[in-house]
């Protein structure tokens, strides 16, 4: 088989694990300004995803080191084209970190609410600004031989059309959605019982927005096949819908899941052979083909990926089993006496 | 300025700064897991207290650490466009590698140790903390293989049709002997700079305890960790000036250039030595009027080739060496200069060393005045524990400096053995899709939400170290869910 479509699968793979996994996180960062009543229901909804949120986003990182190792032609384009996009992303997941971090680390209202205001910020910017990298993924965008290179030629108002700003709202709806389905199923109690609600609410949001740009790059941008990834996607929104309202949120929070991983097979599918179209001839698009590394390197790579690959994932899936208990109000601690300044 | 120079300022500020955390975190995690692994085996208190405390200083330090690391991930190609495409197909490799062995585990394992104190039996949650350790020392060795390829590239070819530079070998990229001297001086740095950070706190805690009273309970607890610190800065700064010693015998050979600008000399010499410090134009436009002081006689030859007498090459026939092997002029026509700054390189190397020193001096004062049961009670102690913290850190940073600036004009400096055409000048690199004004943007804004974090991080890490070591109970498990967590944001 083809190591470079072997590559582009496994890249693909890779931003299906990120997704679904930070998806919720950027959820509960978001919910924590839209359903947290107080600092303690804060508290509750940050630490469900207190142990596990460092190695979602490592998804991500593998995600870049490997476009980097298979597709270097597709990492150089992609990352100094998007430049400023990608930098808000980056600057958000920056702060978001430390955020996370510091913000139980003094004891001092003030302090708090500042780093919570960084920590609902800094999930809101990426929980848009994939989706409108996505979508223009999936567009084209304008890209010209350059000194023999295939380069980006446009600005930063290019990667704003409307079918870029519906895909950002798209992945805005599916992580709240994703991360009010897990506030429901990881807390207990009255917040519990409001995350459930808000997740019977934005699922139908997620479902009506997700279903229009779906069909809409099927219809513009993709091939045929892919409309099996649009009906799995369908199907899932709607069982997301479905279950939230019979309060199954195991089972929502599949089915969303299920959805996310339809997306990025419909994402992948229509760019496919291409991994970034040119909007201005089809002549200058970055393949499988041209954009990736020697058939040494991925070989290599590929070794990589299928040792390492299922170690991480039994890992990962032990440390959500060790943290699998619901949080309530009753299981958040008093705040460490820690001022900022020593009385 | 240009984008070309942005770029490289967002370079050094970025990396300088994430590597400024980056020590403490490697050395400082295997530290704690060694005094948590005292307290699982002796069941003493001190041991799980120093182990919360120091703890809790290494998660203040490794959050901004990890945050400054997500940009190095990304910025290959959102900067240097054109240095990716020449060399992911064989740099991209031990990034991805990276991720995949040394990020996972860190990340995974770490959640794991700070939120399993009442999830995990005691020797499993052992366990987490030296993976997680084990994933920090994992992910340099990685990205110090990325990096001794663009020092001196091996397992690779180029190819004239693709004008890249492609693999043939991924066990030479990760068994490069520049790897190899590299990773255990780098190794040894961080054992010096979090060894100096465990033994400053201590003995800043150990004279202010003992001013309070003579006899106060957890002077023990301070001693163990000052002399705990003191050894390990002492073994570390051993094995620094070892593997520092190899290293630079071994660039003297790969990359003759730096090493020559590290001491600034133009001409070759054999015997060369080694001054202090040196005054005048060092930049290199101007070397008579440059001069030297307090020269140590061949020393500079014994560094580099391990023979008082031994000869050095000067800038001035590498100069012509190189132009006549890698090109006189690069692609729009201009003269290649091949030397980098001297004056960085000069002074940076010297910093590196000299900075390094000071905690060796602290090391052995430790040692000294805590002898035999003692306990240091000097004020002056205090002052120089407190002093010598920043210390290595420097030292570890002006290395960094001169490892990467001395590297200059290439980005991919040339194999002497290797390939010819796999190198890059720096200059080459750029990402050309992304406008001055754009750079300039990125660099303002990194510049200012990492200073405004870098207090943060240093107020909490200050204010946590004044707080001292927190009192404890013996963790339990929590059977059924129902207590409070053992730690929660």
């Amino acid at each position: 088989m083809d190591l470079a479509l072997i590559w582009f699968v496994l890249i693909a793979v890779l931003w299906t694990g990120y997704l679904v996994l930070e998806g919720f996180d950027f959820g509960v960062g978001m919910l924590m300004g839209l359903l947290a009543k107080d600092n303690k229901e804060r508290r509750v909804a940050l630490n469900t995803i207190g142990p596990v949120w460092d190695g979602n986003e490592v998804w991500l990182l593998t995600a870049g080191g490997a476009t980097f190792a298979a597709f270097p032609e597709w990492y150089a384009t992609l990352f100094s084209g998007f430049y400023l996009p990608l930098l808000l992303i980056l600057l958000a997941l920056i702060v978001r970190a430390v955020a996370i971090e510091y913000r139980g680390k003094i004891n001092d209202p003030k302090w708090r609410q500042r780093w919570d205001w960084a920590i609902i910020g800094s999930a809101w910017i990426p929980s848009i600004l994939w989706g409108v990298a996505f979508a223009n993924l999936v567009r084209g965008v304008p890209i010209e031989e350059v000194d023999g290179r295939l380069e980006y030629v446009g600005n930063f108002f290019d990667l704003l059309s409307p079918f870029a700003l519906l895909g950002g709202l798209v992945t805005l709806a599916l992580f709240l959605s994703h991360g009010a389905i897990f506030l429901a199923l990881k807390t207990s109690g009255d917040f519990s019982k409001r995350a459930g609600d808000f997740a019977k609410k934005i699922s139908v949001v997620a479902l009506a927005l997700a279903a229009v740009w779906a069909i809409w790059t099927q219809l513009a941008y993709s091939v045929a096949w892919t409309w099996a990834a649009v009906l799995v996607a369908a199907l899932g929104l709607a069982a997301v819908a479905w279950f939230t309202r019979t309060e199954s949120f195991g089972k929502a929070f599949v089915a969303n899941a299920v959805v996310i991983v339809g997306a990025v097979v419909l994402i992948f599918g229509s760019m496919y052979p291409d991994v970034m179209p040119s909007s201005i001839d089809p002549q200058f698009s970055l393949t499988v083909d041209n954009a990736s590394s020697t058939d040494y390197t991925l070989t290599v790579m590929t070794w990589v990926a299928v040792i390492m690959t299922p170690i991480v994932l039994a890992y990962q899936a032990w440390s959500y089993w060790v943290f699998r208990r619901r949080i309530s109000t009753d299981n958040i601690p008093e705040h460490n006496e820690l001022t900022f300044f020593k009385k | 300025m240009e984008a070309l120079e942005l770029a490289r300022w967002q370079f050094g500020i970025t990396t300088v700064y994430h590597f400024v955390l980056v020590p403490l975190t490697i050395g400082l995690s295997i530290l704690v897991a060694i005094m948590q692994t005292a307290w699982v085996r002796t069941g003493k208190e001190k041991w799980l207290r120093l182990t919360k405390f120091y703890g809790k200083l290494l998660l203040i330090n490794f959050a901004l650490g990890v945050a400054t690391g997500i940009v190095q991930e990304f910025q290959f190609g959102m900067n240097w466009s054109n240095y990716s495409r020449f060399v992911g197909d064989i740099f991209g490799a031990p990034l991805a590698m990276e991720a995949l062995l040394a990020f996972f585990l860190e990340s995974t394992f770490l959640g794991l140790w700070i939120f399993g104190w009442d999830k995990l039996p005691k020797k499993l949650h052992l366990l987490t903390l030296w993976l997680f350790a084990i994933g920090s020392t994992l992910s340099a060795y990685f990205i110090i293989a990325a990096n001794s390829w663009m020092q001196h590239p091996v397992g690779a070819d180029y190819n004239p049709e693709t004008g890249r530079a492609e693999m043939n070998s991924i066990l030479e990229v990760l068994t490069n002997n520049t790897t190899l001297a590299a990773f255990p001086h780098v190794i040894a740095t961080a054992f010096l700079v979090s060894g100096t950070f465990v033994a400053g706190i201590a003995v800043y805690w150990m004279v202010k305890r003992h001013r309070e009273d003579a006899n106060h309970g957890d002077l023990p607890m301070y001693r163990t960790a000052a002399r705990f610190g003191a050894v390990t800065m002492l073994l570390a700064g051993v094995a620094v000036i070892i593997t520092g010693d190899v290293q630079g015998k071994l660039l003297a050979e790969q990359q003759p250039i730096k090493m020559a600008a590290a001491e600034g000399l133009m001409a070759t010499e054999t015997g060369a030595s080694f001054s202090l410090f040196a005054l005048g134009n060092l930049a290199g436009d101007d070397p008579d009027s440059v001069t030297h002081f307090i020269e140590i006689p061949g020393l500079t030859s014994f560094l580099f080739t391990g023979d008082w007498d031994g000869e050095v090459r000067g800038i001035n026939d590498l100069q012509s060496e190189y132009a006549e092997r890698y090109g006189a002029t690069d692609a729009a026509g201009e003269e290649i200069e091949y030397r980098p700054n001297l004056l960085v390189t000069y002074w940076s190397f010297r910093l590196m060393i000299g900075l390094a020193a000071f905690s060796a001096a602290l090391a052995l004062t430790i040692l000294w005045f805590t002898r035999k049961g003692g306990i240091t009670t000097k004020p002056w102690m205090k002052a120089l524990a407190l002093i010598s913290l920043p210390m290595p850190y420097l030292a570890a940073s002006f290395g960094w400096i001169f490892t990467e600036m001395g590297r200059q004009p290439f980005v991919v400096a040339p194999n002497p053995d290797g390939v010819d055409m796999v190198m890059l000048l720096t200059q080459a690199g750029y990402s050309p899709s992304v406008s001055a004004g754009e750079v300039a943007f990125s660099l303002v804004v990194f510049t200012v939400v990492y200073a405004i974090l870098g207090v943060f991080w240093f107020k909490l890490i200050q204010r946590y170290a004044v707080e001292g070591a927190p009192q404890v109970e013996e963790p339990t498990i929590d059977e059924d869910g129902s207590r409070p967590l053992s730690f929660a944001y």
